[in-house]
């Protein structure tokens, strides 16, 4: 690469949070119905910086803060958006998706089917995810599992900016409900201890990126990683250590849940023969026993080696640091489920 | 009136078929759950008068009446009631999930979750500058939900064209009003959120005309939303099948005598000669419609049990 086009790449590098910004004034410049509706999403910009400059562009007519009535504005959205509007509704922290669930799995999500297709709910609820910075049970937790399962929603989960831009300008577009959860450790703001890798060049000119089409991040040909927002990072660096090993780790970013590109995994561990899935969501239930599941019944002759899970434990999130850090995903507990792997048999031989 | 109320004796009847001697809410050509509105017609007629199809309304799990007021497709919606192919879902919904974007209606089978929705119909018409009003019919025991303050305190924040339509009909289920509700009226809560609130006793067709018109004036001039709060009668158990042992005994005697629908007529004939052949020749013509909708729906084919796999996404 020259020295130019270094320069040009390095100019251009962006925060998940600013990613997501530029996407929304993009779109909102181009369709008059797209807007915003949040707490704090106004002249703060979004707690978590998703909305940065937005107020000062659009004005607080279609960036627009609410009171704190989840229920109301979840609601709102629903019945804007079959009225023709496109709303964004921001729910702060995925957590405080008790208050207004019913708005979201019983009207947003449902409201399509109901009505046989004939009435359309394009709302992007964006909703922050994640821990590692000691906020404990009811600011911390992932739930990719509990939106992924109910259906109706559409689940994106970008690990880096440049997936995050795309990703968002495709759920603006959607004419479904789709739930965008950020990853609070990605997001770039330096207060919440950033993950620098997610900080990438991102084009200035506005992209999509397809719903369902996961992506190789590493390509490898001994053991898949399979990962969702942190859970990619941490199996970047699993896979950077188990390198100077000498095994050669694939990692998939799946970067949406619904719909689920089964197709890549299922061909990554056909040609690997061993699945880890890293999640920190829930262990139970969730997102790692779904990707594991669907290469068992698709064809179970592929896996040499028992999968495995690096995931959450079914405990509420620990608020003390050395609890919370036991309890989190991380590279060293991926390595030793590879470990693990190695020491057993598979179930050709079981 | 007449329609709404043909029409639920109609549904009545179909809905029985299958379930006798041993009532199974699963049988019959018309399953599950079925609330009728039989007694609420004045609240669907007396507000919904005054709505054109691009006014949107939000409507409860007992939505038949406000739906056929609001003119929504009846022979669909019947169809959708039997689970037909031809049903404004294609069987997807059934009777709590009424949609009809045609005329904008669409309801919802949880308590005070069509406010939000209503809510934010009224913020898009507001937001492009569109016509239209929004209104969001719920139940008397709506008013103690969360989502009940949510959306009003919203609506009057942001100045929205929304009407609040209570049917206080007395009973949640088996728990009356004043078991459940703190004040006498939800007029009064109107007050906490500072808008209207209209208090309309009597069940009475033409006073919540009078009421309707003026908070849906309002709405449609820039003044902010409204609540109107209607003391109703349910004349029909909560759903089929319901025994009512929880009434007061002699009550549903008291509401039968003051059904709204004679009493209207009475007062039809006394005070602007409506006459027998009027009422008959009206009867005749609700009759008709209500009879070629249940035609259609009874006629129409089931839909192909695969096709419960479309349309989840847009």
């Amino acid at each position: 690469m020259s020295s130019v086009a270094a320069a040009a790449v390095n100019e251009r590098r962006l925060t998940i949070a600013r990613a997501m910004a530029e996407s929304i004034a993009q779109e909102m410049r181009l369709d008059p119905r797209v807007f915003v509706m949040g707490e704090d999403v106004g002249q703060l910009g979004g707690v978590f910086g998703n909305t940065r400059g937005l107020f000062d562009e659009f004005g607080a007519e279609r960036i627009r803060d609410t009171p704190i009535s989840e229920t109301a504005f979840m609601g709102a959205a629903v019945g804007a958006a079959s009225d023709g509007m496109r709303p964004i509704v921001e729910l702060m922290f995925v957590d405080f998706f008790g208050v207004c669930f019913d708005a979201i799995y019983n009207s947003m999500a449902k409201n399509i089917y109901f009505s046989g297709g004939t009435v359309k709910v394009p709302v992007v609820l964006m909703t922050s995810t994640g821990g590692g910075y000691s906020d404990a049970g009811q600011h911390s937790q992932c739930l990719y599992a509990t939106f992924a399962h109910l259906p109706g929603m559409k689940v994106v989960a970008p690990s880096n900016a440049y997936d995050a831009k795309g990703l968002m300008t495709s759920a603006i577009r959607d004419d479904s409900p789709v739930i965008y959860m950020y990853h609070k450790g990605l997001q770039g703001m330096g207060w919440l201890g950033t993950e620098p890798a997610a900080t990438v060049n991102v084009p200035e000119e506005n992209y999509t990126i397809p719903f369902g089409k996961a992506a190789i991040v590493r390509e490898g040909k001994d053991v898949t990683i399979v990962g969702v927002a942190m859970g990619v990072h941490n199996a970047l660096k699993a896979a950077e250590t188990l390198s100077t090993q000498g095994v050669s780790a694939e990692v998939i970013d799946l970067r949406t849940l619904v719909p689920l590109d089964r197709e890549t995994v299922f061909a990554s561990v056909s040609k690997t023969g061993k699945l880890i899935v890293v999640d920190e969501d829930y262990r139970s239930y969730g997102v790692s026993g779904e990707i594991i599941a669907s290469i068992a019944e698709r064809d179970i002759s592929v896996l040499k080696a028992a999968p495995q899970r690096v995931a959450y434990p079914d405990i509420p999130i620990p608020f003390t640091r050395p609890m919370e850090q036991f309890a989190l995903p991380n590279p060293e507990k991926i390595i030793e489920a590879y470990e693990k792997m190695k020491g057993r048999r598979g179930w050709r031989w079981m | 009136m007449l329609v709404s109320r043909y029409f639920e004796e109609t549904i009545e009847t179909i809905y029985l078929e299958g379930k006798k001697p041993v009532f199974n809410m699963a049988k019959g050509p018309i399953p599950g759950e079925m609330h009728l509105s039989n007694g609420q017609e004045p609240c669907a007629v007396g507000v919904c008068a005054h709505l054109t199809p691009e006014d949107v309304v939000t409507s409860t799990h007992r939505p038949h009446h406000v739906a056929i007021a609001k003119g929504v497709n009846l022979k669909k919606m019947a169809a959708e009631i039997f689970g037909k192919k031809t049903g404004l879902s294609g069987g997807r919904g059934g009777h709590m999930h009424i949609f009809d974007p045609d005329v904008n209606f669409s309801c919802s089978g949880i308590i005070a979750q069509g406010m939000g929705p209503a809510v934010g119909a009224a913020l898009s018409r507001k937001m492009q500058g569109k016509e239209g009003v929004a209104v969001s019919y719920i139940g008397e025991g709506a008013a103690n939900q969360g989502a009940f303050h949510e959306a009003l305190n919203l609506a009057a924040l942001w100045k929205l064209p929304v009407i609040f339509v209570v049917e206080d009909n007395a009973w949640g289920i088996s728990v009356s009003k004043a078991t459940s509700t703190a004040v006498p009226n939800n007029a009064m809560r109107a007050q906490a959120y500072g808008m209207p609130g209209y208090l309309v006793p009597g069940n009475d067709p033409i006073a919540i005309f009078s009421a309707a018109g003026e908070a849906i004036a309002r709405a449609r001039n820039g003044g902010g939303p409204s609540l109107i709060d209607i003391e109703t009668d349910r004349l029909a158990g909560h759903f089929m099948g319901d025994a009512e042992g929880y009434r007061p005994k002699g009550e549903l005697d008291t509401l039968r005598a003051r059904d709204p629908i004679p009493a209207l007529a009475r007062r039809l004939e006394s005070e602007d000669g409506f006459t027998d052949a009027d009422n008959a020749a009206i009867v005749a013509r609700a009759r008709s419609a209500v009879d070629d909708a249940i035609k259609f729906a009874r006629e129409s084919d089931y839909p192909a049990p695969e096709e419960a796999l479309e349309k989840v996404f847009a």
